[in-house]
This record gives structure tokens, C-alpha cells and sequence, in this order.
């Protein structure tokens, strides 16, 4: 067990255990072909179904094991060239096995910022362990993590993707000592309880754990916008006129930036790039 | 003075504020009712002169991006929600998602009438599970109620909804990469055109909208295109969601409508989290949105505005920096994440971030030199605009931004031979120090 986490070398990483090949035991293979089955039904072509059924070999096997590839390209009629190209392209595939839970420290800038480095350094010190290193009792994988969509709630710690909200070092020392003894762990943000990453991973390919009704639909950062308006009673605009023929569209593309397309996108298309070539849309300004 | 409109956040303090009967009580599902004896077509002129630009950066107009779908050859259409929400700094969709998903199926719904398609997508990221089970149980809600499978209410309209978790990859974001993702592949931007309207899913029309956009389609149908007109700018109209995040009293999410400033916002987020130190600089929409500073506190927050200020409204996420801050370390760490995230598709990215990490990476810890910044910008001006996808464009606006407000702030690393800052004087937790 603990050599299984103890590769932790970056050849570590290229020394998948020898379990990671075996064949799986028949009756998971059964369970495996029953799940797949489903994921690939909620597509028009199958090929989608592979992000999903690579989160389902996480379920099983806790990363992404050389068997579970041969499962994905069997089902999907894909190569194992192809499967692993696809999963060594995303950060949430493991590439060893996992501790039952990834602990994900936000060290984007706004986090770090406001202590999110502090927490990496000092949870890091406390487990002796790096990034994407796991202890060696298979509990925990610590990992830093890019910005979460959680910025209001800095620092931002994230426990098998569960929302841990204006965490500190102290808080998140706790945390992972909770984590190791088996203690109940609630997220700021989501159910009653954290599950494991197998449960977890399950969940991501798409089987609903039933938790869905647990825990606060906004957090407080969520709300304070309403309360301010609630406090100065303010609404949205009168919402029962209606107004007709005064307003002009305005449908045009106007607000972009001169000269380079905008940083976080390019527009779909251009009013001049119609793809059936006539502007289908003139009448509409 | 402009109010805050609380529309798509009115009942996120509702205690089941996800469930459809919340919903239901705050005019839920109503829209689709009125949608359903609309013409498709009428409901993408409504959209059209709602006036309403995409939520997700761009803040291209969203009618329109539904009226370059061909016409109808009989064969599949798609529509695919962009829920992969990873921009640094932004956080609306995803609480959006987690308080209301329901506001989300129903504007799939109607988009989906409106563009003629039966199958709609979306893509959420895959960090972030509990929303995942919120989208998972509303749209179980919604087919149990009726409002989603075949032939909805007698209406002979189909739609099946499939919510699809990503698996940790900010180039997801971008809508082609996106529909390589959704399709098994590695996500990597693809040549455009033929754009997805065109070719997009399955290589079928395809409309990609965010999730903000599309949730804002229920209210403008039920209370008129003019409604949300004449809320915003002239060409920047209606509401949207802003984002406060960083050194503010109560960060959080104000929806209000576009032209807003952030001298008004801060004024409602209580002020700076300690008024005795100084707003340094900020970003007006997430980190690949060109730095602002104090200068730029009266700047309306509307596509033109900030267009003509030398920035980009983006996704309306503010992260806002006080003077304890070091420039160069929020530089240095955002450049990191470029790199980290760069797909590796087109070399100006794939090798430009990878060097611009290198050369943020010394100035942070007082080594190099003063070239060093010049190398930089001309790092920059060889990604910007040559990159494939405008994740490179993004990666650069950081720097220049920064060298452009901040040069001697670069050049005293220099001269101190590291980072002049304490960076604990800027955690949270230096904040329950600041007298209230
Ligand atoms: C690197 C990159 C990341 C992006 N990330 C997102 C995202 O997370 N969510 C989003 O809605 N749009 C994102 N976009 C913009 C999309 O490409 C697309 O423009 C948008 O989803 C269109 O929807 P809208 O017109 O409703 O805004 C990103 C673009 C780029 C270049
Ligand atoms: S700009 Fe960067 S992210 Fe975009 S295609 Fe090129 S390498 Fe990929
Ligand atoms: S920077 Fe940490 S959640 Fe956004």
C-alpha cells in the first residue's frame, strides 16, 4: 500500500502499479458494461461518452488505470492511443492512484493573494507532501488548483471538488487532520458530508448521488447583492409594462475592442463572415 | 446613482431556492408557456431587439448569433451551454447554477424551441460537483413535470436535456474547444470558420451561448424585450451580474445594469476592506481583461466604456487589489496559469507563456534586469494576435497592462533584489486585524 503511494518521483509517475493492467474481476466488468451503456445512451454519438466513462474508471479504480483505457477504447471502438490522448489532456484524470481525497489548495492569483499561498505552503509543511503527491496512508492528494469560479469566497480550498470557503491555514490543517482520522467533514457549500473521490468520480460520469438536495442553495458572498437591495429597497424595473415600438435594436457588435479580438473570445461570427454568405439577419437593425 | 436589479439572484435566499416549486413561485416556467405559442422565429427577433449580448466575454448579440443558423435541412441542431465558467476572477455562473438552476432549463428550453433544436447540451466543469447534482436534479425536475421530453405540454415540441462534466481544463471555455471536448476529444480550439452556427457539434448548426445568457431569456420573454432595453447603455443594454472579488468589505455577486461603475459597486460592497489603503488596480473582466487603477473608478462598466478605456468588460468579474499588493506577484501568478493552460495547439502560445513564466518568474524574486521588461512586451506583441485562439490574447493584456501602470514597480524588484511587499499584509486573514 504505501509503495503504491510512494512513487512520488516524476518517474513515479510513469510506474503505474502492476494492478493497473490486470483484468477486472467479472463482476465489475458486468457493473462497468451496465454504467457505460447508460453514459452512452445520453448521446447522439458515442465518442462523448468517453470524458464521462473516464470519470466512471475513476470510480472504480481511483485513477486512470491501463485497463480502464482498454474498457473506454473497447466500448467506444476507439484506440488506446487515442483514450489516453484524451486523458492525459485534462487535470481531474489521475495518472496514479489517488488518495480517497483530493484536497485543492486555490493558488490563482486572487487566492494566493489573499492567503491562498500561505495556506499551500503551510498544509503542505504539515502533510510532507507536494503537488499531486499523495500521504502515505492513501488519504489525501494534495494539489494546487486554479481559480474555482469561488473568488468571493478567498481563499478557496476545495475538498474533492467541494466548496471549502474562506479557509486558513488553521482551518485547513484541521481539515485534512479530520480528513486522516475519519471525522465527518461538511463543505461551506454542498451536502451534509464530503464523499470519497471514488463516489465523487461517479458522480462526475453522471449518476446522481442523491445529495442534490443537501445544503445551502447560496452561500453568504452569493447574497450580499440581494440584501443591499432588500436594505435600500431597491427592485428590478416595474416588471408589468410593456412598452411597445419605441426601442431600436441595437444588434450590433459594436462594444468590441479596436484592432484584436477580445480576450476572452472571438466573436462567433461576424456580421460580415455569414457563412450562407447574404446577411440573413439585415432586417433585424 | 444607479440601483441594483435583482432578477436572476431575486430569491437565491429562498431556503430551496434550486427546487422547481421555488421557481414556480417566482414566475417560473411561465416564459416557456408564452414561448410555446410563439412563432421561432418571433422569439429570435424578441432576443434580437432585447438588445442582449453574450454574457461569456465576447458580449456578442445573442439574437443574432441564433439568426446565422442556416435554415432547417431537416437534420439535427444543437444547442450547447457554455458552463464551463474558469476565467480567473469569474463567479457568477456558478453560483447561478448552484441557487437557480431551474432560471437555466427553462431558457434552454425556449432558446432550444427558438432555434429549432431537440437535443441541448451543457458543458459544466468538472470542479464542481454539488452544482453538477443541482443541474443533474433540475432537469430530473423538469422532465418529471412535463416541461422537458417529447411532445412538451402538447405542443409537439421534443427536447432532451444532456448535462455533461468536464474534466479540468480551462481552454474548454472557448466554445470550439468546447465542442471538441463534448465530442471525446482533447479540448483544442478549432479553425474558424466554418463557425459552429455552421459546422458546430457533430459538425451541425450549433448555437454556444453562456449560461448568464441564456438564463436571461425567461424574464426578457416574460416581460418584453423593451423591459430589458431600457435598462443599461445605449448598446450595452440590460442587466447583468458583477462580480466583487478581493480586498472589498463584502465581496460577492451584484446584479445591476450595464454602465454601472465601480466606484457605485464598491460604494454597496461596503468600501475597500480597510479604508486607510488605497485601491491599486483591478480587473474589469477577469484576468485576460486589461488592468485597471484607481483612475478608472468612475468608467461606466458597459462594453463601450471600458472598450474606450483601454479594456474589456469581459465577464464582469472584479478582482480588486489594495495597495498592498504586489502587481508583479499577481502577474507572475496569472502568467503561470496561461502557461499551465496553454492546450499547446499554435507555437506563439504554446512557447510565449511558457517564456513569459520565466521572465515574470525572475522580475518577482529582484533577478534580471530592466531588458527584461522590454522582452516581455515584445513577447507580447509576437502572441497577440498571431495566437490561434484568444487564450494567448489574454495572457498577454496582464503584462503589458501592468508594465504600462506599473513599470517602476517592476524596476524596484530590481533595485530591492526581490519583492518589496509583505505579502501577509494582504491575506484575509491580516483583514480581521483592519479595524472595522
Ligand atoms: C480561453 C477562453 C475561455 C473561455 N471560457 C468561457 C467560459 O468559461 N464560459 C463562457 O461562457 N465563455 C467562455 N469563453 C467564451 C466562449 O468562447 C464563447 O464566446 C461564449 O461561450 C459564447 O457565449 P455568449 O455569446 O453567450 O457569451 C471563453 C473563451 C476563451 C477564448
Ligand atoms: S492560443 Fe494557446 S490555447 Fe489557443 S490554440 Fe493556441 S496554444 Fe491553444
Ligand atoms: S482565484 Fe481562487 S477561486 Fe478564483
Amino acid at each position: 500500500m504505501a509503495t503504491e503511494f510512494g512513487h512520488q518521483t516524476a518517474s513515479g509517475h510513469l510506474t503505474v502499479p502492476a494492478e493497473s493492467k490486470e483484468p477486472y474481476a467479472a463482476d465489475v466488468l458486468a457493473q462497468l458494461y451496465a454504467d457505460a451503456e447508460l453514459v452512452v445512451a445520453r448521446y447522439p454519438q458515442k465518442r462523448s461518452a468517453l470524458l464521462p466513462l473516464l470519470h466512471l474508471v475513476q470510480s472504480v479504480d481511483g485513477y486512470i488505470t491501463g485497463r480502464g483505457i482498454d474498457f473506454c477504447a473497447e466500448v467506444l471502438d476507439l484506440t488506446r492511443a487515442e483514450v489516453s490522448g484524451v486523458a492525459t489532456f485534462y487535470t481531474q484524470y489521475k495518472r496514479h492512484p489517488n488518495g480517497e481525497y483530493t484536497v485543492g489548495v486555490c493558488t490563482n492569483t486572487l487566492c494566493a493573494i489573499m492567503g491562498g499561498d500561505q495556506i499551500w505552503e503551510s498544509v503542505s509543511e504539515h502533510l510532507g507532501i507536494g503537488h499531486d503527491e499523495t500521504t502515505p496512508d492513501g488519504k489525501i492528494t494534495l494539489e494546487r488548483i486554479e481559480c474555482n469560479a469561488a473568488c468571493d469566497y478567498a481563499p478557496v480550498v476545495m475538498t474533492n471538488w467541494e466548496f471549502f470557503d474562506n479557509q486558513t491555514p488553521e482551518s485547513t490543517k484541521q481539515l485534512v487532520d479530520d480528513l486522516r482520522e475519519g471525522k465527518p467533514v461538511a463543505p461551506t457549500r454542498g451536502p451534509s458530508r464530503v464523499c470519497t473521490f471514488k463516489q465523487v468520480s461517479r458522480v462526475l460520469a453522471g449518476f446522481h448521488d442523491g445529495l442534490a438536495d443537501e445544503g445551502v442553495g447560496a452561500g453568504a458572498a452569493s447574497l450580499v447583492g440581494l440584501n443591499v437591495a432588500h436594505e435600500r429597497g431597491w427592485t428590478a424595473p416595474d416588471t408589468d409594462v410593456h412598452v411597445t415600438g419605441e426601442h431600436q435594436a441595437q444588434a450590433t457588435a459594436g462594444g468590441m475592442a479596436a484592432g484584436r479580438h477580445p480576450s476572452t473570445d472571438t466573436p462567433a461570427n461576424e456580421p460580415d463572415e455569414l457563412p450562407g454568405g447574404d446577411d440573413a439577419d439585415k432586417n433585424g437593425k | 446613482m444607479t440601483n441594483l436589479t435583482p432578477i436572476l439572484t431575486k430569491f437565491w435566499d429562498d431556503p430551496q431556492s434550486w427546487t422547481l416549486e421555488t421557481y414556480r413561485r417566482n414566475d417560473g416556467w411561465k416564459a416557456f408557456d408564452k414561448a410555446l405559442k410563439m412563432e421561432p422565429a418571433a422569439l429570435v427577433q424578441m432576443t434580437k431587439d432585447s438588445g442582449l449580448r453574450g454574457r461569456g466575454g465576447a458580449g456578442f448579440p445573442t439574437g443574432m448569433k441564433w439568426g446565422f443558423l442556416p435554415p432547417p435541412d431537416g437534420g439535427p441542431r444543437y444547442l450547447v451551454v457554455n458552463a464551463d465558467e474558469s476565467e480567473p476572477g469569474t463567479c457568477k455562473d456558478i453560483p447561478l447554477m448552484m441557487a437557480a438552476p431551474q432560471f437555466l432549463i427553462e431558457g434552454v428550453a425556449i432558446t432550444s424551441y427558438a432555434i429549432g433544436c431537440n437535443h441541448a447540451f451543457i458543458y459544466l466543469r468538472g470542479e464542481v460537483v454539488h452544482v453538477y447534482r443541482r443541474l443533474l436534479r433540475a432537469v430530473e425536475e423538469a422532465y418529471a413535470a412535463g416541461l422537458l421530453g417529447k411532445n412538451i405540454m402538447g405542443s409537439g415540441f421534443d427536447l432532451e436535456v444532456t448535462v455533461h462534466a468536464g474534466a479540468g481544463a480551462y481552454i474548454c471555455g472557448e466554445e470550439t474547444a468546447l465542442l471538441d471536448s463534448l465530442e471525446g476529444r482533447r479540448g483544442q480550439p478549432r479553425l474558424k470558420p466554418p463557425f459552429p452556427a455552421v459546422a458546430g457539434l457533430y459538425a451541425r448548426p450549433t448555437v454556444v451561448n453562456n449560461v448568464e445568457s441564456i438564463a436571461s431569456v425567461p424574464p426578457i420573454l416574460l416581460h418584453g424585450a423593451d423591459w430589458f432595453a431600457d435598462m443599461g447603455t445605449e448598446k450595452s443594454q440590460g442587466f447583468g451580474i458583477f462580480s466583487l472579488s478581493g480586498h472589498v468589505k463584502n465581496p460577492g455577486q451584484y446584479e445591476a445594469p450595464l454602465g454601472i461603475t465601480l466606484r457605485e459597486l464598491l460604494d454597496m460592497a461596503g468600501g475597500m476592506r480597510d479604508p486607510q489603503k488605497k485601491l491599486k488596480f483591478w480587473t474589469p473582466g477577469g484576468s485576460s481583461t486589461p488592468l485597471f487603477t484607481d483612475e478608472h473608478l468612475d468608467v461606466p462598466l458597459d462594453f463601450e466604456s471600458v472598450g474606450a478605456a483601454g479594456s474589456m468588460l469581459g465577464t464582469r468579474a472584479l478582482q480588486i487589489f489594495d495597495e498592498t499588493t504586489c502587481v508583479v506577484r499577481a502577474v507572475d501568478r496569472w502568467t503561470e496559469f496561461y502557461k499551465h493552460e496553454s492546450c499547446g495547439k499554435c507555437t506563439p502560445c504554446r512557447e510565449g507563456t511558457w517564456w513569459l513564466k520565466q521572465i515574470t518568474g525572475r522580475l518577482e524574486n529582484g533577478q534580471g534586469s530592466e531588458e527584461d521588461l522590454e522582452k516581455l512586451l515584445d513577447i507580447c506583441d509576437n502572441i497577440l494576435g498571431r495566437a490561434f485562439c484568444a487564450l494567448g490574447d489574454g495572457a498577454t493584456s496582464p503584462i503589458t497592462s501592468s508594465i504600462q501602470y506599473f513599470r517602476e514597480e517592476y524596476i524596484a524588484h530590481l533595485t530591492n533584489g526581490g519583492c518589496p511587499f509583505d505579502r501577509d499584509a494582504s491575506s484575509l486573514f491580516a483583514k480581521d486585524n483592519v479595524p472595522a
